[in-house]
């Protein structure tokens, strides 16, 4: 009902056809690559303890849209050039910034408000403002889903590539670094990847709701099981019922997509660990509900 | 194994982080097959050393040879057992997991698992007697548990020279008692060198045969009997000491 109502058609439209109309199968394919890559992603996020960072990034898009739109250009192309010059800047603030928080959360706030004022200066188009704070799946334009295509492979690969040397850098960076692996490198190149698949995010999800999609997946499937291939893939495959259960609900109920698929995701991450703990005796480790809380 | 070189060399070595000299005028051997503890009070560049030989620092002057070669990171003969880890990073992993990532995590590609990688896992498992609790995060072993772990990661090359960073802090007495002979072991049946950095001597007195000593500004290399003595180690912890030598070797303790 939601989408019909978007879509403003005067024939009655069921949701059969609806999920079969264009706008769709591009909220579908951008969704499905943008879940799967959401859930590598975040495991990392995670593991480097940068979940605030993911926010951030976002926030920092946001202006980055915002002025695109100001000076005539499309707003994606600003919120991924912005979220990248973000994620650069955050790598070389480092590990060593005192009140990394404080300077995350200010430039976050400064960003946003900037956001603000070139939306006011520009505001051409009346929805852009919901759009980029709340994501807008069904808006996604098959230029867009193809230049995702080639950020989540591109991403997919050199994560692939780097999988076990950015593990190590990850969880024991000290030893990692004696050992000749490039933490420097990979933290740069982590950061860069994060920010790019936050950009494309933020398009299905929007600035607000980023941390559903990126790091409540894996924050559900870190408490699920400790191996990392299979982290992954579970939070990638939370991540893809969160965004097809949005598509696919919201052609029924008046809700937008956005809210069902942060819906889906919470609750994965409130009921998936009691179902396990239901399911037999596994042990429950403390330490990652202390990530997840983190 | 190169045995006609020492397992460390310096020359007239000195480090600076930024402007502060660390420390300078470091000139010693430690030779191969030694076990020696490294001491010195707070902030006089234990940790500094043990980057030093990593290669992670370079030195402002003199020179650094590790096994025979100018120290540089990357050297697989030296196996590392870091100050406490992080359990926000760390935690979430298997035991296993982070010993296989001593041997592959310096390799592209994923994947820890794999007949020959568990085969070397298992080994240096069997090694540090911790082979029960390796299928258990590493956040939920006890503090004990985790440092064996860290050994068998840190063996898992067949390193030459084995580097522990206060290995024994926030363990209790047995604890400290239980490491300190794993350790012994290791050095005493696989001929490895052994440098172990540590705020308390009393539970290595009984089998470490040198120390390095930082002193003054300046690191010292000399065995026991002629370093473990009262007016040496009054003069490092700058609080009075007393040696009192017993049957199983010697103890120190505070005195007023």
């Amino acid at each position: 009902m939601f989408i019909a109502t978007l879509v403003n058609s005067t024939q009655t439209q069921t949701g059969l056809s609806l999920l079969t109309s264009p706008f769709m199968i591009n909220a579908l394919i951008a969704g499905t690559l943008i879940a799967i890559a959401s859930g590598a992603i975040g495991y990392f996020v995670l593991l480097r303890d940068l979940p605030f960072a993911t926010h951030a990034v976002a926030h920092i898009g946001f202006p980055g849209a915002t002025l695109a739109v100001l000076v005539g250009a499309t707003p994606v192309v600003g919120l991924v050039a912005a979220c990248a010059a973000g994620g650069i800047a955050i790598g070389a603030m480092g590990h060593r910034a005192r009140n990394r928080e404080v300077v995350t959360g200010t430039v976050l706030a400064f960003a946003t408000g900037l956001g603000l004022l070139f939306n006011s200066l520009g505001s051409a188009q009346s929805g852009l403002l919901t759009n980029l704070l709340f994501g807008n799946i069904l808006a996604i334009t098959t230029a867009q889903v193809v230049a995702f295509t080639a950020i989540v492979l591109v991403v997919l690969v050199v994560l692939a590539a780097t999988g076990r040397k950015l593990l190590f850098a990850s969880v024991d960076p000290d030893v990692a670094a004696a050992r000749g692996v490039n933490t420097r490198a990979l933290s740069a190149m982590f950061l860069l990847a994060m920010s790019l698949i936050i950009a494309i995010s933020v398009t299905v999800v929007g600035v607000l709701l980023i941390f559903a999609l990126l790091v409540t997946p894996a924050a559900t499937a870190i408490r699920l099981t400790a191996r990392p291939t299979r982290v992954i893939a579970i939070a990638s495959g939370i991540a893809l019922v969160s965004v097809w259960g949005g598509l696919i609900i919201a052609t029924y109920q008046p809700w937008p997509p956005s809210f069902v698929i942060t819906t889906i995701a919470c609750v994965a991450w409130i009921a998936l660990p009691q179902l396990m703990k239901l399911r037999g005796p596994v042990a429950a480790p403390d330490i990652v509900t202390h990530i997840a809380s983190s | 194994m190169l045995s006609t070189s020492p397992a460390v060399r310096l020359t007239d070595t000195s480090v600076r982080r930024g402007r502060r000299m660390i420390w300078s005028g470091a000139t010693f051997d430690v030779p191969t097959g030694s076990f020696a503890a490294v001491i010195g009070p707070n902030g006089a560049g234990k940790s500094t050393l043990i980057n030093l030989l990593l290669g992670g620092l370079k030195p402002a002057s003199g020179t650094v040879e590790v096994l025979g070669s100018p120290a540089e990171t990357g050297n697989p003969r030296i196996g590392l057992v870091p100050q406490n880890r992080s359990l926000d990073h760390a935690g979430s992993i298997l035991c296993r997991d982070l010993v296989a990532l001593g041997l592959v995590g310096t390799r592209w590609g994923i994947g820890l698992r794999g007949p020959d990688l568990a085969a070397a896992v298992d080994d240096v498992l069997t090694a540090v007697d911790a082979q029960d609790y390796a299928h258990l995060r590493f956040g939920d072993v006890s503090g004990g548990q985790q440092k064996r772990i860290s050994i068998a990661q840190a063996l898992i090359t067949k390193p030459d020279m084995l580097l522990l960073d206060e290995p024994l802090a926030g363990l209790d007495l047995s604890g400290q008692v239980d490491i300190v002979e794993l350790v012994h072991h290791i050095n005493h049946d696989r001929g490895v060198t052994v440098l172990f950095v540590t705020h308390d001597l009393n539970p290595l007195l009984a089998h470490i045969d040198s120390l390095v000593y930082l002193i003054d500004g300046t690191p010292r290399f000399g065995n026991v009997d002629d370093v473990v003595d009262s007016g040496l180690l009054t003069r490092l912890y700058g609080t009075p000491v007393q040696v009192t030598r017993t049957a199983d070797g010697c103890v120190f303790t505070r005195t007023e």
